[in-house]
């Protein structure tokens, strides 16, 4: 999550939607450097485990959250109940709820369609870049704030689905000596990883492995379930608690 | 893809697809701009970390390529990522330590 910019002078609001348009583009720009590798990852992994290419694309263009389809394609290899592999790519989502209610201030007055499709597109890149911006300027008009959010998919999408094609194409091409199988877990842990930022958050993840582990042998992957819910309830508690404090100062200090 | 027809497929697909447009769309969809209750927020904060760390903890314990043997390469690398994705908060940083960390392992045994 980008910290409340450092720079001191902000720049006028761009007087056209091209600028605040271009502004979204060149801010997620950076994000480039994760979401193409990972599309090509979920490519390569789903052509593996035999899904054909239109079933690989559909994954990535339809869901477009590449964590919850590695989440339901490792939970499918498992041959894990329907119920058990959309409730847990489905968990994995649910961040997007808080997005959603965060951005709705902001462009909540937009028009439906407008919503709909900011819906679609609103990944954890998306939300990031276009929430700082509008933090940063709080004068900008509904169209203009619309844009810069078009503007932080415009690469971002298209580099997701290009990338899982690549990846799809490249597919089982890829020598075992690269030994892609572990770069799903390496990925998730990757992802995780520098999100552990308060002692709630690493409760929940060390309750996550545990129990993980503990229920691993659970008939139809529901120790993936209950370990996910019991984490959660910590982590919440935690905070309750006001334990949730930053580990250690962020940045500054 | 075996034991899923393609039918199969297509359904966890457009299920996948249908049910996160709708936790997206959920309180822009809203009119009105309703907030969410404190106790709510606090348990949607955790589900990442919550789902994701207990799907992988067994397949970094018991990884499928050695047919569920625990492999000390794999678990090195896993604690690599984790400490250069917890130390630097770098993504990249963290996949490069754990990917490099098992080829290096992997070459040199």
């Amino acid at each position: 999550m980008p910290a409340a910019s450092p720079s001191a002078q902000r720049p006028a609001p761009p007087a056209t939607l091209g600028a605040a348009f271009r502004k979204g583009m060149v801010d997620s720009a950076p994000f480039l450097l994760v979401v193409g590798p990972f599309a090509v990852l979920f490519g390569v992994v789903a052509t593996e485990a035999g899904l054909d290419l239109a079933q690989t694309m559909g994954f990535s263009v339809l869901v477009i959250a590449g964590a919850a389809q590695l989440t339901a394609l490792q939970l499918m290899t498992e041959n894990a109940p329907v119920i058990v592999i959309l409730a847990s790519a489905l968990a994995v989502n649910l961040r997007m709820a808080m997005y959603s209610a965060s951005l709705a201030p902001w462009i909540g007055a937009a028009p439906l369609w407008q919503r709909a499709l900011a819906a679609y597109l609103l990944v954890d890149q998306s939300y990031a870049v276009s929430l700082a911006n509008f933090e940063a300027e709080p004068r900008w008009s509904l169209p203009q704030r619309m844009a810069l959010f078009l503007g932080t998919v415009a690469l971002i999408a298209p580099v997701w689905y290009a990338c899982t094609l690549a990846g799809a194409l490249l597919g089982r091409g890829v020598p075992d000596a690269l030994a892609l199988d572990f770069a799903v877990p390496i990925t998730f842990i990757s992802l995780i990883a520098p999100g552990l930022r308060t002692l709630a958050h690493v409760a929940a993840a060390v309750v996550a492995v545990i129990l993980g582990l503990v229920l691993a042998g659970l008939p139809y992957n529901l120790g993936l379930p209950l370990a996910a819910l019991a984490a959660m309830a910590t982590g919440a508690e935690v905070e309750r608690r006001g334990l949730a404090r930053p580990i250690r100062a962020e940045g500054a200090a | 893809m075996s034991g899923w027809s393609d039918a199969a497929v297509w359904a966890i697909i457009a299920a996948l697809a249908l049910g996160t447009w709708l936790i997206r769309f959920s309180f822009l969809g809203l009119i009105g701009g309703r907030r969410l209750p404190p106790w709510v927020l606090r348990h949607l904060r955790y589900t990442p970390v919550a789902v994701i760390p207990a799907l992988i903890a067994p397949l970094v314990v018991w990884p499928q390529a050695t047919g569920g043997e625990t492999d000390p390469a794999r678990l090195v690398a896993a604690l690599a990522a984790l400490a250069v994705g917890f130390g630097l908060r770098s993504v990249l940083g963290a996949i490069g330590a754990g990917m490099g960390t098992l080829y290096l392992l992997n070459a040199v045994f």
